[in-house]
């Protein structure tokens, strides 16, 4: 058994990713006839990638596209920040200094691992997820931090989830805004906004949302 | 094609709703295909996959129209994939009470109800086999694997959808392909 030049696997996955040179492909053929081991190994490739290339297409199921459409916010689609950035200049200005006078901002978002949730009385929770029960519908915002929030009923209010997924059976519905707040970014928007709030009048702030 | 998709794209943005269904219409079965290799589990890819179109549909003015609606829907779904496997805890599955959902069972059940001819069973056996053993890949390897061969994509839209540099891709898809070789052994 001769020693084989490293570049010749190269080669070999050059030449089945189609890259390979007409040089390459010279100096490869010639090691390959001399090598029985490179060979072998060159020959189980090729049947591996047919293999893997020939595998049956799975395709959806029945009944697919309906579920996506009725996983669709009602209302169309949100506004994200860019846009909102844009169109706002001075409430994200003012809505940043109150933010990032206080300092807990970051430390608020870094710190805090303990898992808490908006009190609803038909929920149930499950170690560290909260659980809308099929047939149930819960009345009003849900809010779950550092866990996860699994809805089979109804949400008849705004969802949020902090640092935690949210995964919806089939049944689920929520009639108002969702999201899932995993970045100190998303973060930074979810405070603006409700600080946001907080300084707009209620009904000026409807007006900016329907705009 | 990707004007089609472009056109409907901007209808959506513009209000229309029914756009979308049919961008979901035509993409359904790369998605779903794609989350189910991913995961592995049939009640789990649905939701993966409708999962992926509803937050393309909610963050749709945030594509970028000058690339491929394509690669950026295929990003969304291969991060949720991801997502999903890390946070997957054993022994859990959402819809797991949902029937005929698990491929592996569904042939198991074929195999058992009706004796077929012994070439069919090989063969049937290698599906069940090829799935498995993307599965065993590493993270970094499978997603490129899956998206080379299953979905039949080019390393430079891997790249794209991956957001990796090209080079990386490469390096991954040859790694990946000698690491199926030594898992399938003798074959
Ligand atoms: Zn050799
Ligand atoms: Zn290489």
């Amino acid at each position: 058994m001769e020693k084989c030049p490293k570049h010749v696997v190269h080669y070999m996955h050059a030449f089945l990713d189609g890259e390979i040179t007409n040089e390459e492909e010279q100096i490869m053929n010639e090691h390959l006839k001399l090598c029985e081991e490179c060979r072998e190994i060159f020959e189980e490739l090729e049947q591996t990638v047919t293999l893997f290339k020939g595998v049956d297409v799975v395709e959806a199921p029945a009944g697919f596209v309906d579920g996506v459409t009725a996983r669709l916010p009602k209302q169309m689609i949100k506004k994200g920040p860019n846009k909102w950035f844009r169109q706002h200049p001075f409430m994200v200005a003012a809505a940043m200094f109150l933010l990032l006078m206080s300092a807990s901002f970051f430390s608020s978002f870094e710190n805090e691992q303990q898992f808490s949730f908006t009190k609803q009385p038909n929920i149930v929770v499950e170690g560290e997820t909260v659980v809308v029960p099929a047939g149930e519908t819960v009345v009003g915002d849900l809010v779950v931090k550092n866990g996860d929030l699994r809805i089979e009923g109804e949400v008849d209010g705004n969802v949020t989830v902090i640092k935690g997924s949210k995964y919806m059976a089939s049944t689920a519905v929520i009639t108002g805004s969702s999201e899932e707040i995993n970045e100190i970014f998303d973060w930074l928007w979810y405070k603006m906004k409700s600080v946001a709030k907080d300084i707009i009048p209620a009904s000026k702030e409807q007006k900016l949302e329907n705009e | 094609m990707d004007e089609l998709i472009n056109k409907r794209v901007k209808e959506v943005l513009h209000g229309n709703q029914e756009a979308f269904e049919e961008i979901v219409i035509h993409f359904q079965h790369r998605l779903y295909q794609v989350c189910y290799r991913m995961l592995n589990n049939a009640a789990e890819a649905e939701d993966i996959a409708q999962e992926a179109f509803v937050r393309a549909y909610v963050n749709l003015e945030t594509y970028d129209q000058k690339r491929k609606f394509s690669t950026w829907l295929y990003r969304i779904a291969t991060n949720l994939c991801i997502d999903r496997i890390r946070k997957k805890k054993p022994d859990y599955y959402l819809d797991a009470t949902v029937p005929g959902t698990e491929g592996l069972d569904m042939y198991s059940q074929i195999a058992t109800d009706h004796q077929l001819p012994e070439e069919e069973v090989e063969k049937m056996e290698m599906k069940d086999r090829v799935q498995y053993e993307v599965n065993r890949l590493p993270d970094k390897y499978r997603t490129i694997i899956i998206l080379r061969y299953m979905e039949d994509l080019q390393l430079q839209e891997i790249a794209d959808i991956l957001e990796m540099p090209l080079g990386t891709v490469k390096t991954r898809v040859h790694r990946g392909r000698e690491a199926l070789r030594q898992q399938m052994g003798s074959m």
